[in-house]
């Protein structure tokens, strides 16, 4: 795996999107076919299972190296990473082999199905014959974290050029849950006409969010509004006499959306339907949590069915009569769309996404400003002669969100990061204030500058209480604005709500502690929403 | 009976003696383990440190004090105790303390490392009764390569930067690190030229007698004659306008943190040597076993990982002695 070795410490000593391109083309161009896929899988993130628990290789490292437990534990709190801690924990090697990318990972594969004691002898056996990056990277297939710094774009770019082809070809050839022990280079990259799969998706078209003001857009009759709905993005494919459901995250979810089996039967072969689903009940929707809940289960139970079922509020259509339409203007693929939904009978489960008509952006920005309250997170705003394009683009898609709502908190636990933050005091518990005193309600971890991360750690250091293990407790002074998506009442949290894609925007240097806000401002927000 | 060393609200304080070591408030007499900005402080109304700290003390802290200059190995005593300084290997001028009174003998390391660097003067091992140690890389996650090896990669990457078009920053502490680094690089590579705050240092150092190569970067030096030159500066010069006249360049950072990936990352250089001017883990452990100490006491780093590791690992008595030193690697300034 030394070239695949190469490649890793090449992507992670730049940020140059060039440099890293340019890394991954080579490798491509030179590596074995054999080692080439499991390559590709890796660094898009579709990876093998952890095949082992994290506490079994903590106790191995520890009796292979011969270091205390507790000391492989402290210092993994100080790497911020197991992998990695493990791999300058063992002895080091002196004499290694080089073995085949596919090699390594089949095996990681295979070490799944050993019982306990073969695991451990494979596992050391790695360990005792690689070295540095090599036995950094084996570690990090192990515990099942492994990241690459690069995006999936980015390997779509480098594959782009190899195979000198469009991204989006590519990108197509991509998507879903392939496995690297069933597929080659050549079913994957170069498939011949009917073998070709029928169940997958196209990429999604994905928004980036407005950055000026929307009267740069032009005339707001040359778009098609529509309300932001909370849900999952999904695509509903009916080719062949089958129906398959796909999430934006690329995982085909037909079982958990059980609703949409049956449209086969009565949508046509040959279409594609891109849209949001979303608990519907009664004419309206439903609060997303309870669709995340249902998502989480295993077995879906007949009362899930009945408290949060699923309907998909459709506004594009890609594939008709068997045709890729994406080239086609929205406002015509819009039109086919609602004839389709008139035509056949489905308008229990498919429903016609709204198009929002205002004579001005004013009214537009009236609405998105109070769009909460219609149960929306805001507009999406679409070019009605625009193509649907693939991946995230800007110009014919906006997302033209409402102001997150915010509240300020107060700093009173920190712990140490993960990764890039590792050693660093990032991530933070804040608190509010109820009857005098302090109640934790929230994490939040992203939205400081790195010198204010370093600023806010050096004082944490000083300002220290009490620690519990990696965790410590602070003086109760730094304030924080704190923003978030959603909020809703919690059984689960001490201070009894919970928040949705909490983060911070900025630290209040203005503020005292004593004025951060409440619990009882939480709660007056919550009723707020569910007006 | 009493300690011969403990820590109070200045420092690390000797009672019989009435002195410190690297004291972090002004007091009437300073021992001084080296020239680093929290080991030598300004303020005493007397110090008495190596003699190749003294220029880097004039330049640091300014001309005009009392300073009293010391040999490696020559002892001397203060109230009935005898004080010696001997070589801690750390930077130039750097020293262990070594007190003894009544047959027992107390050394407090300062910062220290054992494998020679080639350019200050080797460690030298002090047997003792009790052994204070700095732990700043006291985590077994910390066993650093050879310099050997770490200059060798130096070198080849410059090469490879200067084939392809790039100048090569290394960011290194100005004093230190920095003389460490242009002792060991390849002059035939291209040309090395510094950051002010290293050049001032390298020419304090020419009193001491040390010469070091490089040039200057001035305000009226040609930038556009810096071409797949190595440059070395002070971690503080990263993202500077002063950094960014020199581009193109890639760079890396010099310093133990580097060990770890997470570290590297955070500081968005596109390279990290972990070239270390402290003890890693396994010097830390056989420092501690060679002393023969029967009492070991830790500061600055992982204290109480290490002290723990100490004790259960040794069965040793060792406990935390809590300073303010901080680590001179640490990645602010």
């Amino acid at each position: 795996m030394k070239d695949f070795v190469a490649l890793f410490e090449s992507l992670d000593g730049t940020t140059k999107t060039n440099q890293k391109i340019e890394a991954m083309v080579q490798y491509f161009q030179e590596a074995e076919d054999t080692d080439k896929l499991f390559a590709i899988a890796i660094l898009i993130g579709n990876k093998p299972k952890r095949p082992i628990k994290t506490t079994d290789l903590r106790l191995w490292a520890s009796e292979v190296s011969g270091t205390p437990l507790w000391l492989v534990e402290e210092s993994y709190y100080i790497v911020g990473d197991l992998a990695e801690t493990i791999s300058l924990i063992l002895p080091p090697n002196e004499e290694v082999t080089d073995v085949p990318l596919n090699t390594v990972i089949k095996d990681i594969i295979r070490i799944r199905s050993l019982d306990h004691q073969t695991q451990r002898t494979v596992i050391v056996n790695w360990w005792l014959s690689m070295s540095g990056t090599a036995l950094f990277l084996f570690n990090k297939l192990l515990t099942g974290n492994f990241r690459v710094g690069v995006s999936r774009k980015l390997v779509v770019k480098a594959l782009a050029k190899v195979f000198n082809e469009e991204e989006a070809v590519i990108e197509h050839r991509l998507i879903g849950k392939w496995n690297p022990l069933e597929e080659s280079m050549q079913t994957m990259f170069h498939p011949s006409g009917p073998e070709a799969k029928i169940y997958l998706p196209y990429p999604f078209f994905l928004a980036y969010s407005i950055e000026n003001q929307v009267d740069g857009l032009g005339e707001i009759s040359d778009w098609i509004l529509e309300p932001k709905l909370d849900g999952i993005r999904g695509q509903l494919i009916v080719r062949d006499n089958h129906i398959y459901v796909w999430s934006r995250g690329e995982e085909l979810m037909n079982e958990k959306f059980v609703e949409f089996m049956e449209l086969h039967r009565y949508l046509p072969d040959g279409t594609v339907i891109d849209g949001e689903v979303i608990p519907w009940k009664d004419g309206k929707p439903l609060d997303f949590l309870l669709m995340q809940t249902r998502i989480g289960r295993k077995n879906i139970t007949r009362k899930f069915l009945e408290d949060a079922p699923l309907v998909m509020v459709c506004y594009d259509l890609l594939e008709w009569e068997g045709k890729d339409i994406r080239q086609v203007p929205l406002q015509e693929r819009r039109q086919l769309l609602i004839e389709l939904l008139n035509q056949y009978p489905v308008a229990d489960i498919l429903l016609l996404s709204e198009e929002k008509k205002f004579d001005s952006w004013e009214e537009a920005q009236v609405y998105r400003d109070a769009a909460r309250s219609y149960g929306s997170e805001g507009l999406m705003l679409k070019k009605r002669d625009g193509v649907y394009e693939a991946g995230r683009k800007r110009g014919n898609w906006w997302k033209w969100k409402t102001e997150a709502m915010t509240i300020d908190g107060v700093l009173i636990y920190a712990q140490s990061g993960h990764g890039r933050r590792a050693n660093l005091f990032t991530d933070y518990t804040f608190a509010v204030w109820d009857n005098g005193q302090l109640v934790p309600f929230t994490k939040a971890y992203s939205g400081l500058t790195d010198k204010e991360l370093i600023t806010i750690d050096n004082w944490i250091k000083r300002n220290t209480i009490e620690k519990f293990g990696p965790v410590r407790s602070v003086k109760p002074e730094l304030v924080f604005e704190l923003a978030f998506e959603g909020i809703n009442l919690s059984k689960r949290h001490k201070s009894g709500v919970a928040l949705r894609f909490p983060r911070i925007v900025r630290w209040r240097h203005d503020k005292p502690a004593s004025e951060a806000n409440t619990k009882n401002d939480l709660l007056s927000i919550i009723a707020g929403t569910n007006e | 009976m009493q300690k011969l060393l403990v820590v109070n609200e200045n420092g690390l304080y000797c009672p019989r003696g009435d002195f410190y070591i690297d004291p972090w408030k002004p007091v009437k007499t300073a021992l001084i383990t080296h020239g680093h900005s929290d080991h030598m402080r300004w303020g005493m109304q007397h110090y008495i440190c190596h003699r190749h700290t003294i220029p880097i003390l004039n330049l640091r802290i300014g001309m005009g004090h009392s300073v009293q200059s010391v040999e490696y190995g020559q002892p001397f005593e203060i109230k009935g105790i005898t004080i010696s300084f001997h070589p801690a290997g750390h930077i130039i001028g750097s020293a262990q303390i070594r007190l003894e009174y009544d047959g027992e003998v107390w050394v407090f390391t300062g910062d220290y490392k054992i494998e020679p660097d080639g350019v200050s003067t080797p460690y030298e091992l002090v047997k003792c009764d009790h052994f204070i140690t700095e732990c700043t890389f006291g985590l077994p996650v910390y066993r650093f390569p050879t310099s050997q090896e770490i200059y060798k990669n130096i070198n080849s990457w410059w090469q490879q930067n200067a084939a392809d078009g790039y100048n090569t920053v290394l960011l290194a502490y100005a004093l230190g690190k920095a003389q460490n680094i242009l002792a060991h690089v390849d002059e035939d590579i291209g040309d090395i030229f510094l950051h002010g705050a290293v050049a001032n240092t390298n020419d304090a150092l020419i009193e001491a007698g040390f010469n070091f190569p490089g040039k200057r970067i001035t305000q009226d030096t040609n930038r556009s004659n810096i071409k797949g030159a190595l440059i070395v500066a002070p971690p503080s010069a990263m993202d500077t306008p002063w950094l960014r006249s020199l581009r193109p360049y890639r760079t890396a950072m010099c310093s133990g943190w580097m060990q770890l990936r997470g570290a590297r990352r955070r500081r968005g250089v596109d390279k990290g040597f972990p070239l270390s001017d402290h003890c890693d883990w396994n010097q830390l452990n056989h420092a501690i076993r060679a002393t023969e100490a029967k009492h070991v006491y830790v500061t600055h780093g992982y204290e109480a990982v290490f002290s723990k590791w100490v004790s259960e690992n040794y069965g040793l008595p060792a406990a935390v002695f809590k300073t303010l030193y901080h680590d001179d690697e640490a990645e602010e300034e």
